[in-house]
């Protein structure tokens, strides 16, 4: 029974690598730094239909599609840029996982920058706070009470010895 | 004294719960929000090329130039997609009522299938054009079926519905937006 089991989940394990594998196969490549390449151009590519997948990973029938128009732009060495503008012209920034700079986009570019200036401010007012709180400056009146009553203290601890 | 130094510490200790209310507000909407919904780059751009053969003469080609000072409703349907038979209905209302043109595009569908969804259900197109490869809706940012463009005389893009047209849709958006295309005033 053991087995059985520890072949199975050998199987299934090897299995789960073809199924990685099988959205790219049907293309013919000429090397595999070619296949590489090609893998690393669409894995950019948001799928439309499953959103959180790649165009290298989807298996929705759209993904396929546009698998073939990539892979067919790229075969006429079309450069990564154009094959971004042709797709964005089509889909909208969206398809792409890296958001070009633009102002529309700015608040998702500089937003993270800008809440962390927020919190550098914010913790540099309460540590000055804090420190301030410290740094009393008694003046020559508050001095001589202080050491009057600090000589009373003594005075007082004395007596009770 | 002591009530007034302490009023705005005290209100300090609600600017967490500000910041949270702000937060659970965008959250909130995020609910209602359909992540599906992409904004079309094409709205006010001109047409995508097409050159495509009819489902009912496939020797007929339609272009886009034959579409040229027509105001026409595009609508990207296939047998296959289940949300289409749902629109289907108020596809042949909004062609009973004869307030624009419908051409259907028959997306990466058998011919076979899609004549007899059309037997079956009614047809409201005035042609429907066969995109048997799909390639025509990579051009139209087509990423789910059905998907309609209004399309105006000069051959601009002027609104885009994704997903299924409902009844309210028609008196909601259709009807203003062609009053807004053909410049009648309301």
């Amino acid at each position: 029974m053991k087995t059985v089991k520890t072949a199975l989940f050998i199987g299934l394990f090897l299995m789960s690598g073809f199924a990685g594998a099988g959205a790219l196969s049907s293309y013919s490549f000429d090397s595999k730094e070619e296949e590489q390449a090609f893998r690393e151009l669409t894995a950019k590519i948001r799928c439309l239909v499953c959103q959180n997948q790649s165009l290298a990973d989807s298996d929705a029938e759209l993904a396929g599609d546009l698998r073939r128009e990539v892979y067919a732009l790229w075969k006429e060495q079309k450069s990564e840029e154009e094959i971004a503008e042709f797709l964005v012209a089509r889909y909208g920034d969206f398809v792409l996982y890296d958001p070009p700079l633009k102002p529309s986009t700015y608040i998702l570019w500089f937003g993270p920058f800008f809440l962390f200036l927020i919190g550098c401010y914010v913790l540099s007012r309460a540590l000055k706070n804090k420190t301030e709180d410290k740094e009393v400056e008694l003046t020559q009146e508050d001095q001589q009470r202080l050491k009057s009553l600090l000589k009373d203290d003594n005075d007082n601890r004395e007596a009770t010895k | 004294m002591p009530d007034q130094s302490q009023a705005p510490g005290r209100m300090r200790y609600l600017i967490p719960l500000f910041l949270f209310l702000i937060m659970a507000g965008f959250l909130f909407k995020g609910l209602f929000m359909d992540p599906r919904h992409i904004p079309s780059v094409l709205i006010n751009k001109p047409v995508p090329e097409f050159n495509l053969p009819t489902l009912y003469d496939p020797e007929k080609l339609v272009s886009t130039a034959d579409m040229k000072g027509k105001v026409w409703l595009l609508n990207v349907w296939a047998s296959w997609c289940a949300a289409c038979r749902a629109e289907h209905q108020v596809l042949n209302t909004i062609a009973s009522m004869g307030i624009v043109d419908i051409i259907g595009l028959d997306y990466k569908d058998e011919e076979a299938d899609g004549k007899r969804w059309l037997q079956q259900l009614g047809n409201p197109y005035k042609e429907v054009l066969v995109d048997k490869s799909g390639r025509v809706g990579i051009d139209f940012g087509v990423y789910g079926v059905p998907e309609s463009f209004l399309i105006d005389a000069e051959g601009v893009i002027r609104h885009k519905f994704t997903g299924p047209l409902n009844y309210p849709d028609i008196k909601g958006v259709l009807i203003p937006k062609l009053n807004e295309i053909r410049g009648v005033e309301r």
